[in-house]
C-alpha cells in the first residue's frame, strides 16, 4: 500500500496496464512528454516510449476515431479527452461507432479494448466549459459502459477493469478530487467490478444514491442528518452503465425512501433513470416520492458556482423533505 | 515513434515580396494508361498483371454489375428494402483491392462491393446480408450493402459518412506497431471528404506516419449535390499536400492505372510508413441509392457523355484485343453470373430472419441483466401477439 491522490492512482493504473500488456497505449492532447494537463500520464512516455504514450493533434473526433480503429485492430487504447466538456466533437465516434461496433458487425469486429478517460465535474472555478457532467448523454447509448470512481482506490481498480474489459468504457474522473482525494492504494494490480454499486454507509431511514465526487457531498449531508437522528444509507453507483439496480432496490425496500444527489443539471440527468426504475421496482415500499438534488437547469455558471451546485446542504434539505413528506 | 518534425517556424524562409498563393496553385493531372476505347497510351508500359489476375478482375467487375442491376430490380419489386449500386465505379474498387495483400485491412464506405467480392465474399454471403436473414454475418442488423467480414479483412460498413477515416489511421497505427508489414485501405467518396473526420484522419495519419491509403472515389455526386457545390479548387487530392502527405490523382475508370497507383501507394505506406491519398476520378452512373432518381438533378445528356468513359467496356476491349477473352466468352460469363445471382437471390429470401434472441447479443460481449430482462419481456409479448411478429414468433416457444 502507498498513499496516493486520485491522479497518482490513475497514473499507477496506467503504469500497471502498460507493463502488463504491450498493446496498451495512452494518448491524447498534451499526454506525451508533458504528461497531460493534469499530469495523469506523467512519466509514461519516458518509461514506455513515444509509440505507446504520445501527443495527438488537437482533434477530439480524431482521437476517438483513431482509438476506435486501434481497438478494432486488437490493441487496448486508453484515449484521454482533456476535459469532458470537449468530448462532444467525438460524440459521433463514441455513440455511432464505439458503441455499435460489435452489434452492427454481428461480432465480426469489436472495439472492446477501448477506454476513454476524461475529467468531469465542477468545483474548480471552471465555468461552462471546464465543469460539465456529461454522463447522461452517454448513458442513453447501448453498447457503452460508463464508470465513475470517487477516490484513489476506486480509480485504480476500476480503471484497470475498464482497460481490459471487453467493451468500450467511458471513464469519468472527478477532477476536483484529482489532488484533494488521498488514500491508501495497493501498488500492484487489482480490479474492482464494473456494474456493481458499493454501500458506502449502512443506514435504516433513507437511501441516498450518488456517484463520483458527489458521494463526498452525500457523506457530508448524511452527517448533518445524523445530528437529527436520521440514519442514512449511502450508495455509490460506481458504474452508470450498466448500473446496479438490485443493490439500490434492496436498500430502498429496507429504508422506504430515496434521494438521488447529482451534479448535472436536473432535467434528464441520470438520477431521473434511477428514480423511474426505483419507483417501478419499489413502489409499494416507498413512503415518499423519490427525490433528486441536482444542479440547476442552466449552463454551469462561474460566479454562481456555489449557488448552482447541488451541495451537501441542498442534499440534506432533500433528505428532510423526503422524511417529512 | 519516429515522427519527423514539421516545419520549424524559426527556419521558414523570409521574403519581402508579398506572395498570395492561389487556391488553384495545384492542378494535379489524372494518371491514365488505358484510353477510353481500351487502347493503351503510346509509350506506356502497363503494370505486370497475369492473365489469371486480369480475368479475375474482369469477372469480378461483371459479377458486381449483374449483382447491382439485379438487386436494384429486387428493391423495386419490394423484395429488399434498399440498395446502393456501384455502377460505373467497379474499376476503382476492384483495381485498388487487387493491388493489396490479403492481410491488408479494407475499410469501405458503401460502394466498394467490388473490393469485397475480389477478396472472396461469396454470392451467398452477399445475398444473406441483403436479405437480413439468419445466415447474414451481421445478424440482420444493418441495412443492405453494409457488409463486413473478419475472415476477409474487410471491416463492417457504417452508415455515418467518413467515420472510417480516422479509424483507418488508428488501425494502421496498430499494424505499424505490430511490425507485420501490412496496411489499411480506406475508401470514401468526395462528399464524405467534407466531413470533419476526413481532416482528423488525414492529419493524424500524416503526423503519425502510418501505413494507410486513403482512397477517395470522386464520382461527381453526393446524393444530388454535384462536386462543384461540395468544394472549390482542384478537388480532393491537393488537400494531401496541406497535410504533408503524398497525393495521387488517377483515372478511376482505368483499372490498370488504379492498380498501378495502388501498388505505388502500398509501397510508400508499407515500406516507408508514408500515408497516401488517392483521388480516383469516376462517375456514379446510377442514383445514390434506390431512394433517389438522378433525373431530378442531372441531365440525360450528361449521363450519356459519361457513359462513354465507363470502366468495364474499356477493360473488356483491352482483354479481347489481347486475346485473353473472346466477346462470346465474356457474354457467356455475364450470362452465367446472371443465372447464379438469380438462383442465390431466390434461395436467400427463403432463409428465416435471425432468431429474436439475437436482438440482445453483441450489444456487449455478454448481455447485461437489463437486456436479459427486456428480452424475456419481449418474448412474453410476442407469445401474446404472435401474429403481429411473424418473422420471429415461430422461434419463440
Amino acid at each position: 500500500m502507498a498513499k496516493m491522490n486520485l491522479l497518482q492512482a490513475i497514473n499507477s493504473a496506467l503504469d500497471v496496464a502498460m507493463a502488463k500488456n504491450d498493446k496498451v497505449s495512452v494518448f491524447g492532447e498534451d499526454v506525451g512528454h508533458f504528461g497531460g494537463v493534469f499530469r495523469a500520464t506523467s512519466g509514461l512516455q519516458q518509461k514506455y516510449g513515444r509509440s505507446r504514450c504520445f501527443n495527438t493533434p488537437l482533434v477530439e473526433q480524431g482521437i476517438i476515431g483513431f482509438a476506435n480503429g486501434l481497438a478494432a485492430q486488437g490493441s487496448f487504447p486508453v484515449a484521454e479527452i482533456q476535459f469532458g466538456d470537449y468530448i462532444f466533437p467525438a460524440f459521433d465516434q463514441i455513440v455511432n461507432e464505439s458503441a455499435k461496433f460489435r452489434y452492427r458487425s454481428g461480432n465480426e469486429f469489436n472495439v472492446g479494448g477501448l477506454t476513454i478517460r476524461t475529467p468531469y465535474g465542477g468545483g474548480i472555478h471552471g465555468g461552462h466549459y471546464h465543469s460539465q457532467s456529461p454522463e447522461a448523454y452517454f448513458a442513453h447509448t447501448p453498447g457503452l459502459k460508463i464508470v465513475v470512481p470517487r477516490n484513489p482506490y476506486q480509480a485504480k481498480g476500476l480503471l484497470l477493469s475498464a482497460i481490459f474489459d471487453p467493451n468500450p468504457v467511458l471513464f469519468l474522473e472527478p477532477k476536483r478530487l484529482y489532488r484533494a482525494a488521498v488514500g491508501e492504494v495497493p501498488e500492484e494490480e487489482y480490479t474492482l467490478p464494473i456494474g456493481k454499486a458499493e454501500v458506502v454507509q449502512e443506514g435504516t431511514d433513507i437511501t441516498v444514491v450518488g456517484w463520483g465526487a458527489q458521494v463526498e457531498v452525500i457523506e457530508r449531508a448524511a452527517e448533518l442528518a445524523k445530528k437529527d437522528g436520521v440514519s442514512v444509507e449511502i450508495i455509490d453507483l460506481r458504474s452508470i452503465l450498466p448500473w446496479d439496480v438490485d443493490t439500490v432496490a434492496q436498500s430502498v425496500m429496507k429504508t422506504g425512501r430515496m434521494v438521488v444527489s447529482q451534479e448535472a443539471p436536473h432535467t434528464m440527468a441520470f438520477g431521473s433513470e434511477v428514480a423511474a426504475t426505483i419507483q417501478e421496482k419499489c413502489f409499494l415500499y416507498l413512503e415518499s416520492p423519490v427525490m433528486r438534488a441536482s444542479g440547476l437547469d442552466t449552463p454551469y455558471p462561474l460566479a454562481h458556482e456555489k449557488e448552482y451546485f447541488s451541495d451537501h446542504l441542498k442534499t440534506y434539505e432533500m433528505i428532510k423533505r423526503s422524511l417529512n413528506y | 515513434m519516429a515522427t519527423q518534425m514539421a516545419k520549424d517556424p524559426q527556419k521558414t524562409a523570409v521574403t519581402t515580396e508579398l506572395q498570395v498563393i492561389s487556391g488553384n496553385a495545384l492542378d494535379i493531372p489524372m494518371y491514365q494508361l488505358l484510353k477510353e476505347d481500351g487502347t493503351v497510351h503510346k509509350g506506356v508500359t502497363l503494370p505486370e498483371i497475369s492473365k489469371e489476375l486480369a480475368l479475375k478482375m474482369f469477372s469480378t467487375m461483371q459479377f458486381i454489375r449483374i449483382l447491382d442491376e439485379r438487386m436494384i430490380a429486387a428493391q423495386r419489386q419490394g423484395r429488399i428494402s434498399f440498395y446502393l449500386s456501384s455502377l460505373g465505379e467497379e474499376a476503382a474498387a476492384i483495381g485498388s483491392a487487387a493491388a493489396l495483400k490479403f492481410e491488408d485491412m479494407i475499410m469501405g464506405q458503401y460502394r466498394e462491393q467490388g473490393a469485397l467480392a475480389f477478396r472472396g465474399f461469396t454470392l451467398e454471403q452477399f445475398m444473406n446480408q441483403l436479405f437480413s436473414n439468419e445466415l447474414d454475418l451481421g445478424k440482420g442488423r444493418q441495412m443492405p450493402v453494409h457488409y463486413g467480414c473478419a475472415a476477409l479483412n474487410f471491416m463492417t460498413i457504417s452508415s455515418p459518412l467518413g467515420t472510417q477515416i480516422p479509424q483507418a489511421t488508428g488501425y494502421a497505427y496498430g499494424q505499424k506497431q505490430s511490425g507485420d508489414k501490412t496496411c489499411t485501405l480506406c475508401y470514401f467518396g468526395e462528399g464524405a471528404a467534407s466531413e470533419g473526420d476526413f481532416h482528423a484522419g488525414l492529419n493524424m495519419a500524416a503526423v503519425f506516419k502510418v501505413p494507410v491509403i486513403f482512397f477517395c472515389r470522386n464520382n461527381g455526386y453526393a446524393i444530388s449535390t454535384p462536386a462543384n457545390e461540395q468544394f472549390a479548387g482542384d478537388g480532393i487530392a491537393p488537400r494531401a499536400v496541406g497535410y504533408g502527405m503524398n497525393a495521387i490523382r488517377v483515372d478511376g475508370n482505368d483499372i490498370f492505372a488504379v492498380y498501378q497507383a495502388m501498388q505505388e501507394a502500398r509501397r510508400l505506406a508499407v515500406e516507408e510508413n508514408e500515408p497516401v491519398l488517392i483521388e480516383a476520378m469516376s462517375y456514379r452512373m446510377a442514383g445514390h441509392s434506390t431512394s433517389d432518381d438522378p433525373s431530378g438533378y442531372r441531365s440525360k445528356e450528361e449521363e450519356e457523355a459519361r457513359r462513354k468513359r465507363e470502366p468495364m467496356i474499356r477493360f473488356r476491349n483491352w482483354l479481347v484485343k489481347k486475346g485473353w477473352i473472346s466477346e462470346e466468352e465474356a457474354d457467356a460469363q455475364m450470362q452465367q453470373h446472371k443465372e447464379e445471382v438469380l438462383a442465390a437471390l431466390k434461395k436467400a429470401e427463403t432463409v428465416p430472419a435471425p432468431h429474436v434472441d439475437e436482438i440482445i447479443s453483441d450489444v456487449y460481449d455478454e448481455p447485461t441483466q437489463a437486456l436479459k430482462d427486456q428480452l424475456d419481456a419481449l418474448k412474453a409479448h410476442i407469445r401474446q401477439y404472435p401474429d403481429a411478429y411473424p418473422a420471429t414468433s415461430g422461434g419463440v416457444k
